[in-house]
């Protein structure tokens, strides 16, 4: 997890005490960002209200991007499947509620399941392919895209369903800014979980195994690392964030559609890039930074509506790559011919 | 030459069969053609673009939803000719994709990907925004008078494939058709050897987004209407797959992929078992099937093609 911070200081010390700019104008920047949405926040309760929903939202980006993250870290692909897998468990908890269990019940058995589908996902359809081609894996998650959107409309149909409210309809006020429970508990759940993911990889033989496969698999398997089970753990992990994400975001969508994770996922894109996609803590910053952006865009600029909002992320996507391709966290690929 | 024999006479087979058609088949199987076609020419397209550059897109929905909607629009505010307007379909895709392909020229692999999807995502946004241009979520419909028939459609979907086939043939078999393969096969040593990067780079972009532009063109023609959720992220996922179960980087396997997106959920249907499910739910059997081709037939039928005519060179 902490390798992007900690290959970056290496490369600090490498360099002796020469400061490296590009890391000094990106810290610059999101102080600048924090400082902003502070003074905004006390400036006006509207901000206020906004910046808390943006930070709720922003996080469950967050967790969704870091689930594209473990994957593009692992494989060096992009699972757009990564967004209907999401979908399809949050509709395994919807119906575990139907069948009796209480929200939290439904949400840790969901997680299991979520993991177990992504490690199978991954022995049984991406193993295969997995030396092939960037194409052919890319075209393997596009098929599990429109397999898992045909399963789950077999099995659940196209029409709206709803799920009880996790954290209630509740809310507090602190200096005349009213704050939903929803929001705190959002943000609770996700950074909880992001942190035992973390403490996993950090601390845990497991996590350092899977980080060695990730990173070097042929010096991994040459000291004995079990590279294949990593990578399809790496995917169930991914799978258990997606399903975070795709829990967490249900409340703020209202409704539980076949699509509703679609322009998440363009989100999750937008705040993976803008971590530098090999980043997890980038991934994170990311979410928040896109969150925040776009709640305060929607609420301030009449004329990005609802409508406009993935064509807006579309373009923050495109605008990161061409001015900085590596993100705010990522490192330039050195490549010799 | 003589290698080329069997290419030609299957080329022959094939329009001959594709003449006698419409003489056979319903006025709805005519139709399923017709969208056969059109699938040929849009799979057609990102082969060029995928197949022969390695660059992937999956946006090209995006395009079809331009060139269809240009048709769309000036059916409806000027009764322009229907072959004109898909001729003005072709430019102005040719043109946004040129414009689409400078980024793009900055990006590779997963990261194009990636942004094409994202475009891919967008794009039927655009239309519920600006509903008076462009019809909101009704869309905008081509004038009564003008709604062709099928069998008009089906005949100008095959006349466009072929004309756009033998294009696209004479492009790649010549000095553009080196460069962009060498594009493909290593950026850096297409550069050494004098290949202009950019230059084919969004070349490559803007003949493929002009194809797509046609078979959007056609695909509104064929449903009198342009919708945006007719241009949704699945119909470019289609093309894509159309592309892979061709085989990327060849013109043989083509009308294949264009038949399988084309036809699957029609052919399923009749299909024990699998039919129950198809009937409803295509989308289990589509992606189902995509990913055993992937598994099974890396190459697409292209390469199966290839892996027959060799056992059967040697035998």
């Amino acid at each position: 997890m902490e390798n992007a911070e900690t290959s970056s200081l290496a490369g600090l010390r490498a360099r002796g005490s020469a400061i490296d700019p590009g890391a000094v104008t990106v810290v610059l920047l999101l102080l600048g960002a924090a400082i902003f949405l502070l003074i905004g926040c006390l400036k006006s309760t509207n901000f206020a209200q906004y910046t808390i929903q943006g930070l709720a939202l922003g996080s469950v980006y967050g967790s969704l991007a870091l689930a594209l993250v473990l994957v593009y870290r692992a494989t060096h692909v992009i699972n757009f499947a990564q967004g209907e897998l999401a979908m399809f468990t949050t509709y395994i908890a919807y119906d575990l509620g139907l069948h009796g269990l209480s929200y939290w019940e439904a949400f840790a058995a969901t997680l299991a399941i979520a993991f177990v589908i992504g490690t199978l996902l991954q022995v049984t359809v991406i193993r295969p392919v997995q030396h092939r081609s960037v194409i052919a894996v890319v075209i393997v998650t596009v098929g599990l895209f429109i397999l898992i959107d045909g399963v789950v409309n077999w099995i659940w149909g196209g029409d709206f369903k709803s799920m009880k409210p996790p954290f209630g309809n509740g809310s507090f006020e602190i200096g005349g800014v009213t704050i939903l429970h929803l929001y705190v508990g959002m943000m609770a759940v996700v950074l909880a979980s992001v942190v035992l993911v973390w403490a996993l990889f950090r601390f845990t033989k497991l996590g350092l195994g899977m980080r060695a496969a990730a990173l070097r698999p042929a010096a991994a398997a040459l000291v004995g690392v079990r590279v294949d089970s990593m990578l399809a753990i790496g995917w169930g992990l991914a799978a258990l964030l997606g399903a975070v994400a795709g829990l967490m975001a249900e409340p703020s969508q209202i409704f539980l559609s076949p699509t509703f994770m679609q322009p998440i996922l363009v989100y999750a894109f937008a705040a993976a890039v803008l971590g530098g996609l090999e980043s997890p803590a980038g991934a994170l910053v990311g979410g928040l930074l896109i969150g925040v952006t776009l709640t305060l865009i929607v609420g301030y600029v009449p004329k990005i509506g609802a409508e406009l909002q993935v064509p807006f992320v579309f373009g923050v996507i495109l605008l990161i790559l061409l001015v900085k391709p590596t993100g705010l966290f990522g490192r330039r690929e050195v490549r010799r011919v | 030459m003589t290698r080329q024999i069997p290419a030609l006479a299957s080329l022959l087979a094939v329009a001959a069969a594709l003449s006698v058609l419409p003489f056979i088949l319903s006025d709805y199987n005519i139709y399923l053609a017709a969208q056969v076609g059109i699938f040929f020419i849009a799979v057609l397209g990102l082969n060029i673009l995928t197949g022969y550059t390695g660059q992937i897109s999956i946006g090209h929905g995006a395009f079809m939803a331009i060139g269809g909607y240009t048709t769309a629009v000036l059916s409806r505010d000027h009764g322009t000719n229907l072959i004109v307007t898909m001729l003005i379909a072709f430019a102005i895709c040719f043109v946004v994709g040129l414009l689409v392909g400078l980024p793009a020229l900055r990006l590779s692999g997963v990261y194009l990907a990636l942004v094409t999807f994202a475009l891919a995502v967008s794009v039927p946004y655009l239309p519920l925004q600006y509903s008076t241009f462009l019809g909101g979520s009704v869309g905008v419909s081509v004038q009564p008078s003008q709604v062709p028939s099928n069998l008009w459609v089906y005949t100008a979907a095959w006349a466009c494939s072929a004309i756009l086939f033998v294009l696209a043939w004479v492009i790649l078999r010549g000095r553009v058709g080196r460069a962009f393969r060498a594009v493909r096969d290593s950026e850096i040593a297409a550069v050494a050897s004098g290949v202009e990067l950019p230059v084919y780079k969004t070349l490559a972009f803007g003949i493929s987004a002009a194809y797509a532009g046609v078979a959007g063109s056609l695909l509104v023609l064929a449903n009198g209407s342009a919708q945006g959720s007719e241009f949704d992220i699945l119909l470019s996922l289609q093309i894509l797959i159309g592309a892979a179960v061709a085989g990327l980087g060849s013109l043989w396997g083509i009308l294949v992929g264009a038949a399988f997106v084309g036809l699957l959920p029609h052919i399923s249907a009749s299909v024990p078992v699998i039919g129950k499910i198809a009937n409803r739910h295509i989308d289990v059997v589509f992606g189902a099937a995509v990913i055993l081709i992937m598994l099974l037939l890396p190459e697409g039928f292209a390469g199966l093609l290839t892996r027959i005519r060799r056992l059967a060179a040697r035998a």
